[in-house]
């Protein structure tokens, strides 16, 4: 047979082999794995874009938990400082009140002592007057126990009187 | 990869030496290169080798439609010499022959439509049933399992599937493009596997016949100019921006270049893979006019080498055949815009 002259049989059988197969494929082959090709590819782009909203809940969730550690921290600073606040309130008034009381005691303790040395000096003075009438007492009767003595005594106290 | 594929060529050289074995007979320069011209074109009947006098060839059906005798059918080796198994119009057989050119003949001269089942067309149907087989397998394989993951065929269809779906459909239709993709994947996987199945040992050189590139170049040419919409058919008939005596000649070659596309599909293809056979059948035949086995040797390397660019050349050819398609689809669908100058 020739190189370049078509063959009628050849073109004939290829017309009704080729369109055969042709549509033989498009409605058992190519239609459906078309359209599955389709779907899978649909729902890859679907599950991609649901990781990708996931993705990004993710970090609005993480973003909202940061937000809400931020404000516990602050919240938590706020009542520790508060917290030493009162705390050193309240030593302070602990201190001032104490002092205070301490003062007090101080003052009422001064107050004793005051009283105690005033009877103490009293004694301490009727003591100092018994001893000394004691003393003179003793004096009295040994200077005066001679003659002598009792007359120069009372020309003193003549003398004295004369004076006066 | 690269050692599988020499594996693959190295066999096949093998294969077709081994086939052409009765040429070491052959007497003159021409006897001896005839198989090459014998194999590129079609056949009446499957010739796959010869060992001495006993050839090993498969008959063919023969089938004739003429107005006064209607539709008749026959056996190529009713055709044949019984011992030599030679065609020749002395060997007439109810009014026809079939010549020493593998001519079918009328021996009163009548005219008659020849419908025979010859070489070619038993390749086509080859072809056909594997890539019918191979896409409805993978075709299951979604209607089973859903829209999963490939396996099996699936996984061999669907890269291609998606190849032509977005790489050629989509790229060279536009927006347009879903309604020919199933036509374009056929139209790939058939010229595929038509190529590679023909580059096998005893096979026909079925993509590589006018007619069968012709008759898909002919269903290009179809489907271009039914799809075609108003844009298309102004552009030929009344190109915008060209004055009217220059459409005197514009619109003439634009009709010329409504054939002459589908042409350049026919020739291209035919050319490719007739040049690829006749190439890889001239490097073996160089053996039997040297006669030398060092000669053989450099052959087969150089076949060898062949059988992998064919491979290549099978691939491409397939491509570029759907893709030009995939083009001329889409210049004829395409929306211009309205102040669009050409």
């Amino acid at each position: 047979m020739d190189l370049i002259t078509p063959g009628s049989g050849l073109i004939f059988w290829q017309l009704f082999g080729f369109l055969g197969l042709l549509f033989i494929l498009i409605k058992f082959a190519w239609k459906p794995m078309l359209a599955a090709l389709e779907e899978r590819e649909s729902s890859i782009e679907n599950a991609l874009k649901s990781a990708e909203q996931a993705r990004n809940e993710m970090a609005n969730l993480k973003a909202d938990n940061e937000k809400l550690l931020q404000e516990a921290r602050l919240e938590r600073d706020t009542i520790l400082k508060k917290a030493q606040e009162a705390s050193v309130k309240m030593i302070e008034d602990a201190k001032n009140e104490a002092s205070k009381v301490a003062a007090q005691q101080i003052e009422n303790a001064k107050a004793v002592i005051e009283t105690e040395k005033r009877a103490a000096l009293t004694e301490v003075k009727n003591q100092v007057a018994i001893l000394t009438l004691e003393v003179t007492e003793k004096l009295l009767r040994k200077t005066l126990s001679d003659e002598k003595a009792q007359k120069a005594l009372v020309d003193e106290f003549v003398k004295d009187i004369k004076l006066n | 990869m690269t050692r599988k594929l020499l594996a693959l060529s190295l066999l096949l050289s093998a294969f077709l030496l081994g086939f052409t074995s009765s040429t070491f007979a052959a007497e003159s320069e021409e006897d001896k290169t005839s198989f090459i011209m014998h194999h590129v074109v079609d056949s009446h009947e499957w010739h796959f080798a010869t060992f001495g006098h006993t050839h090993v060839t498969l008959p063919l059906p023969v089938i004739v439609y003429s107005g006064d005798r209607g539709l008749e059918f026959f056996m190529s080796s009713d055709f044949q010499n019984h011992e030599t198994h030679a065609f020749g119009k002395e060997f007439a057989y109810e009014g026809y022959f079939i010549d020493d050119h593998d001519h079918l003949g009328r021996v009163d001269g009548g005219s008659f439509t020849e419908l025979s089942i010859t070489k070619n067309v038993v390749m086509m149907f080859i072809v056909i049933f594997i890539v019918g087989y191979v896409s409805l397998s993978a075709a299951a394989h979604y209607k089973k399992n859903g829209a999963v993951a490939p396996k099996g065929a699936a996984a061999i269809i669907e890269p291609i599937v998606i190849f032509v779906r977005d790489e050629i459909a989509h790229k060279s239709i536009g927006p347009k493009y879903k309604k020919y993709v199933p036509y374009l994947i056929t139209l790939f996987l058939f010229i595929w596997f038509g190529n590679l199945l023909g580059l096998l040992p005893g096979a026909a050189n079925m993509t590589g016949n006018i007619a069968v590139t012709l008759t898909l170049a002919v269903l290009t040419f179809i489907i271009t100019n039914v799809s075609g919409n108003k844009d298309y058919w102004k552009h030929v008939f009344a190109t915008p921006g060209v004055p009217i005596p220059m459409l005197l000649i514009i619109v003439p070659v634009e009709i010329i270049g409504l054939f002459t596309k589908p042409f350049a599909l026919m020739v291209r293809l035919f050319v490719a893979i007739t040049a690829g056979h006749i190439v890889i059948l001239g490097f073996i035949a160089l053996a039997f006019i040297f006669e030398s086995m060092a000669i053989g040797l450099v052959s087969t390397v150089m076949v060898t080498f062949i059988n992998i660019i064919e491979l290549l050349v099978a691939t491409i050819q397939a491509y570029v055949f759907t893709l030009f398609t995939a083009m001329y689809i889409g210049g004829a669908v395409a929306e211009h815009a309205h102040d669009d100058h050409h």
